[in-house]
């Protein structure tokens, strides 16, 4: 839709462009952006034109995703089965997915961002451009602290996300439910085996995601006790607290089947 | 800047920093986009940006010039002449019914083919389609149009799958809806309006200052209450004015509900006018409010309209928030109850659900050079009944006003609802004042709602409570019926009282029972107002009913088709509720028996895709469920359509009538009609020689318009009339002369009526650990009488089977205290095409002799016994019985496998 009260556009060619003023909002895909009015956000200024690579190889093995890749760009990567099961957990159809960008995605720090649930799943780390020119490095599970709130000080940008190649190699597994087949998530559990035994990560079903690991076992049945459940249109808080149970369970076990 | 090009052609306006690329095409003149939601749900702006199908809503239309984005649209993919292969595969298929969504899915369907549309993920299309939403076909077409099946033949005569005479001209993007004004229209160059919106459900306006706003840029109108007329009157449209309460004022010094217009400013652009109203400022004065419909009618309780009166404004008791009422009984029904070897009981309740059109509601006005005349182009199924009513609000004469409607993006009764023009028309006027103080020429204004205000401020269906009380003797012969019905018509009784009664009317009289009493009322509340929606009221008693027989049967052993045959009424039985029969409706036939005989039959057969579920494993239940709803064909009290049809010597022929065409699919049974009364009179028997003027106050004298099913029964009636006269004429060797055509006229009052019968079968599964469920099987027998056209009436059923779905299931208008929480279609859950089963469409042989050709109406009906039907099987998988639409996950899960104390729900405030 048209943003009324937006009066400037810059394509954004340097870092230095990203000093962003005030009212001045980062434009990446832009659905999110262009799909809900605004009117606190007076200039757009666009990542796309700063020429981050989509996809590269780190030294180590790992992958550095560019804030600016798009969803379907890293759905169809096949660098983790992990990606393209998570688009497909996304409401957005295809066209919006070539469009919207995996930094846009967490950035907006939906409950029910499925680049969100898989990037915590893999424990990735969120690298972040500050204002003063340096750079903060933040898991991405801490990155989101609830719906539509993130962990990002005004004018921070968020430039890329880093996996480990042994996260990456991983066995994985990601479930979800929602009210109908390909409507928003209700509830989105991805499971990562790690040597530390199974990485479980809850999201949609809560306002930030809940890692279930270590010391908060997955397989505990108390793990999930003291969890807020979100509240919105796409699902009762009682009946997605029952539904992630079951699907933490059914994660496990897929982790524990491909384990065997 | 680079500049982009469009289907070939170089547009070098600059755009606004924040416009998206679907205005920015719009007002280059590229039409073919539509606007569905403005917010990446629905597809109907898709266009191809260098080969890559977008939701042109979502691309800033600043980076798409910046990089010189060659862009098409459906327009440009092909012409009516040479169509695109996709287009004509739409043609072929006829997977169109309104046609709004259909440019956005043929240029999406285009890019899949041309393989331009990668990196995709390679996924089924139930994924793949899930960004284009239809709300009329229920999709069942549009598979076959993007499978490449053929469904129509040649345009003919009655009985034939005549294609749509605008299907060209849509699915190349060049029909022209309401606001796609060409740009030498005379209101083309127009201003544009936007409301102010009350944050709270119920409040006194103390100041409102608009000073600001009427200096802020571009603005040249600010309305308040100080401007409004104070004439009362109700956003419904019928026949009669009196049908409804005079609750509505066009801008009140109270609201009633949050979101409730409070202003309106005019500027030169949305985005000034959006400006200019988040500077008027508004002192209210917060009123107690009440939201639940049962605490509304108890003593003490906030008042809606409390400074109204009964008998001035129509409204039944308004210091009881009661706007509408029926009590009555017929026999003895604590007799028959106690006589009953079986009882039954049981209290059903339904959401908010939306008509989700696809177009919006919209209207442009302005004062015509010519005639003087104040024009209204909106988008209605009754432009008459909106002219006589603007006329009276606004106290001008009746021929001081022309309301004509465009093609229709959609209807399903929310188009039957004064809810646009009388905005723009005022404003029109206040403007015209001032153009002429400065001896100015008169702007139009336009004013388009978007979709959160079709969500939060546009009437909805009447949520309903509805409890039920049956009896039956042992052999499964009713003694009794007992229903006590609650609707909640929100803060306006816009079409309270005409849904109350219908919706106890055919669902209570489909079965013959000596003892019936029913109690039924409509209260206010201070919510966004419930109104008109296909079926009218009977989907919600239906579902109480159906779902309460089917209870009583298993009592008594006997099937649910069984106990249906022993029960319903027969030609001779008069139509029974709680008092006197109605003396105009007829029954004919033996459709509503043949329509079980036939769902029972197919239900037996076989699923379509017996392997998809691993039944077992998954803990799924199977069952089976049907439900039955009857319809008059015809509205009661009087329902009146015109027609003439002129033979030219030219060998032309012209059409006027006035109803409206929004994807009903009158304009094409019109034209059957016609052809097949000239048949042999060449050279006007040909079809393409026929032209229509139609959905105009000008163009014929009075059509009450196109609701309540009547575009083939009664404007129907009126063309076949007009059409038999001049075959007539033409007959007796009259021929026209260049200076006079050969004119006949012919009208049709709406009466006597007959009824028409649904039955809807499903076999599902439910999962009680998540509450899912699945339909493996959907079978809807119809009795339409005869068929004047198959594919349409099959497409008119589908549409109306995925509508029901959705209440039945997903879709809900969730409130909070007031406040609308669903504020988006992602929000809302409409069916997407992964969402709606194939369903087995069954037609019962009959003739109805009343009907034009013996045809029956058939397109509000089939929405009625869907989702009874739905519910009955879960009854049966499970051995729980639902009691609330709609059946979503939560829902069911909370029923067939919560703890054993349910929670309250949580999310979902509903009556
Ligand atoms: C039809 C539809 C369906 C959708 N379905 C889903 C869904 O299922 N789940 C979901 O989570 N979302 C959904 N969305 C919302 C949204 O489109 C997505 O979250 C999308 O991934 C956002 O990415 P984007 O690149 O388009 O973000 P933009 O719209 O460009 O930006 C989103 C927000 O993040 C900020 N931002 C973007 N990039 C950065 C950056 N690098 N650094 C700092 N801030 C940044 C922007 O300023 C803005 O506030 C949907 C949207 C639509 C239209
Ligand atoms: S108008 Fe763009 S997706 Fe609906
Ligand atoms: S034909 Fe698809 S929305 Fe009307």
């Amino acid at each position: 839709m048209d943003l009324g009260t937006v009066t400037s556009f810059r394509s954004a060619r340097t870092r230095a462009d990203l000093d962003l003023a005030l009212g001045e909002a980062p434009l990446a895909g832009g659905t999110w952006l262009m799909s809900t009015p605004h009117p606190q956000v007076s200039g757009l200024v666009d990542l796309t034109t700063l020429g981050w690579p989509d996809l590269e190889p780190l030294p180590d093995g790992g992958l550095r995703i560019g804030a600016t890749c798009p969803i379907a760009t890293l759905a169809t990567s096949g660098r983790s089965a992990l990606f393209a099961r998570g688009a497909a957990a996304l409401l957005m159809s295809f066209k919006v997915q070539q469009v919207a960008t995996v930094g846009g995605n967490v950035c907006l720090g939906l409950p029910a961002a499925a680049m969100t649930s898989v990037l915590a799943g893999l424990a990735a780390t969120a690298v972040v451009w500050t204002p003063d020119g340096a750079e903060r490095r933040v898991p991405v599970a801490e990155l989101v602290v609830g719906d539509h709130r993130t962990d990002l000080a005004p004018g921070e940008v968020l430039r890329a996300l880093e996996v480990s190649p042994a996260m990456l190699a991983a066995p994985s597994t990601l479930r979800r439910i929602a009210l109908t087949e390909h409507g928003r998530s209700a509830a989105v559990v991805v499971g990562v085996a790690t040597p530390a035994g199974p990485r479980v990560v809850v999201t949609a079903s809560t306002p930030h995601p809940v890692v279930l690991h270590g010391e908060r076992d997955p397989r505990d049945p108390r793990a999930l006790d003291d969890v807020a459940w979100f509240d919105d249109p796409h699902g009762a808080p009682d009946w997605r607290a029952a539904m992630t149970a079951r699907l933490v369970a059914e994660v496990v076990a897929d982790l524990d089947r491909s384990a065997a | 800047m680079s500049g982009l090009t469009v289907d070939g052609v170089p547009v070098d306006a600059a755009p606004r920093p924040g416009q998206c690329l679907r205005t920015y095409l719009r007002e280059a003149g590229h039409l073919a986009v539509k606007k569905g939601c403005d917010a990446g749900d629905c597809g109907a702006c898709t266009v191809l940006v260098d080969g890559a199908p977008r939701h042109s809503c979502l691309v800033p239309a600043a980076r798409a010039v910046r990089d010189g984005a060659c862009v098409t649209t459906a327009a440009g993919l092909g012409t009516p002449e040479r169509p695109h292969p996709v287009q004509q595969r739409f043609l072929d298929a006829q997977g169109f019914q309104c046609g709004f969504c259909t440019a956005g899915l043929v240029v999406t369907a285009a890019a899949l083919e041309e393989g331009d549309a990668s990196p995709r993920p390679d996924a089924a299309a139930d994924e793949t389609w899930k960004g284009n939403l239809c709300r009329c076909t229920g999709y069942r077409s549009i598979r076959d149009a993007l499978a490449g099946r053929t469904n129509v033949g040649p345009a003919g005569g009655l009985g034939t799958s005549t294609p749509a005479p605008a299907g060209p001209e849509i699915v190349t993007g060049r029909a022209a809806y309401t606001l796609d004004l060409p740009p030498d229209h005379p209101a083309a160059a127009r201003l544009h309006a936007v409301l102010v919106t009350s944050p709270h459900p119920h409040a006194r306006i103390r100041r409102i200052d608009a000073t600001a706003a009427l200096a802020s840029p571009g603005v040249r109108l600010v309305l308040t209450h100080r401007d409004a007329p104070a004439t009362l009157y109700s956003t419904a449209r019928h026949e009669s004015r009196l049908d409804d309460p005079d609750d509505t004022r066009l801008l009140d010094d109270v609201v009633r509900f949050h979101g409730q217009r409070v202003a309106v400013v005019v500027a030169a652009s949305v985005a000034e006018a959006e400006a200019a109203a988040r500077l008027v400022e508004v002192d209210y004065e917060v009123l107690p409010h009440v939201v639940d419909p049962e605490a509304a009618r108890a003593p003490g309780a906030p008042l809606v309209h409390g400074d109204k009166d009964a008998v001035t404004h129509r409204i039944s008791e308004p210091h009881r928030n009661v706007v509408a009422q029926t009590h009555g009984e017929v026999g003895d029904v604590e007799a028959g109850l106690a006589a009953a070897h079986a009882r039954v009981h049981g209290t059903w309740r339904t959401a908010r659900v939306t008509h989700v059109a696809l177009e919006t509601h919209g209207a442009v006005a302005w004062l015509d050079e010519h005639d003087g005349r104040l024009h209204v182009r909106t988008s209605t199924q009754v432009p008459f009944l909106v002219r006589d009513e603007l006329a009276h609000v606004l106290g001008l004469p009746r021929e001081q006003v022309r309301v004509h409607a465009a093609r229709v993006g959609g209807g399903f009764g929310g188009k039957q609802e004064m809810l646009v023009e009388d905005v723009v028309a005022l404003a029109v006027l206040r403007l015209a004042e001032q153009a002429r103080a400065r001896g100015e020429r008169p702007p139009a204004v336009q004013l388009d709602l978007t979709r959160e205000q079709q969500l939060t401020q546009v009437p909805v269906r009447h949520p309903m409570r509805v409890e039920v009380e049956l009896g039956a003797d042992a052999e499964g012969v009713l003694t009794a019926m007992r229903l006590d019905v609650l609707s909640d018509t929100g803060a306006y009784g816009n079409h309270a009282a005409g849904v109350l009664f219908h919706g106890v009317h055919e669902s209570v009289a489909l079965y013959r029972c000596a003892s019936k009493r029913v109690d039924a009322e409509a209260v206010y509340t201070h919510q966004p107002p419930s109104g008109a929606f296909r079926g009218y009221g009977l989907g919600q008693v239906v579902f109480a009913i159906e779902s309460a027989l089917d209870d009583l049967a298993r009592e008594l052993g006997l099937t649910p088709a069984e106990i249906r045959r022993r029960n319903v009424v027969r030609p001779g039985d008069g139509l029974i509720v709680n008092g006197p029969a109605d003396t105009d409706v007829e029954l004919h036939g033996d459709g509503v028996l043949q329509c079980l005989d036939l769902v029972e039959a197919a239900l037996g057969e076989p699923d379509a895709a017996p392997d998809a579920l691993d039944l077992d494993g998954g803990g799924w239940l199977v069952g089976e469920g049907l439900a039955a709803a009857m319809i008059a064909t015809i509205p009661p009290r009087g329902h009146h359509a015109t027609a003439a049809l002129a033979a030219h010597a030219d060998g032309t022929l012209l059409l006027e009538v006035g109803s409206a065409e929004f994807g009903n699919g009158s304009a094409t049974v019109h034209r059957q009609i016609v052809a097949e009364a000239l048949a042999g009179h060449a050279p006007w028997d040909e079809p393409h020689r026929l032209r229509v003027h139609a959905s105009d106050t000008d163009a014929c004298v009075h059509d009450t318009g196109a609701y309540g099913s009547t575009g083939s029964v009664v404007a129907g009636g009126a063309v076949a009339a007009a059409a038999r006269a001049l075959a007539e004429r033409l007959a007796a060797g009259e021929r026209p002369t260049p200076d006079a055509p050969l004119r006949a006229e012919g009208s049709h009052h709406g009466t006597p009526r007959s009824v028409a019968y649904n039955v809807h079968g499903v076999r599902v599964a439910v999962r009680p650990a998540t509450g899912e469920l699945r339909i493996l099987r959907s079978v809807h027998a119809a009795d339409a009488g005869r068929v004047l056209n198959p594919e349409q009436l099959r497409g008119q059923i589908e549409g109306g089977v995925a509508q029901a779905l959705g209440s039945a299931l997903t879709e809900e208008i969730v409130l909070r205290d007031g406040v609308v929480t669903t504020r988006t279609l992602r929000d809302y859950r409409v069916p997407q095409l992964g969402d709606v089963p194939e369903t087995v469409v069954l037609l019962a042989d009959t003739h109805d002799p009343l009907g034009p050709g013996g045809a029956k109406s058939m397109s509000e009906a089939p929405y009625n016994p869907v989702a009874p039907a739905v519910a009955n099987a879960v009854r049966d998988a499970t051995g729980r019985r639902p009691h609330e639409l709609p059946m979503s996950r939560d829902r069911l899960w909370r029923l067939l496998d919560a703890p054993a104390e349910p929670a309250e729900p949580t999310t979902r405030e509903t009556p």
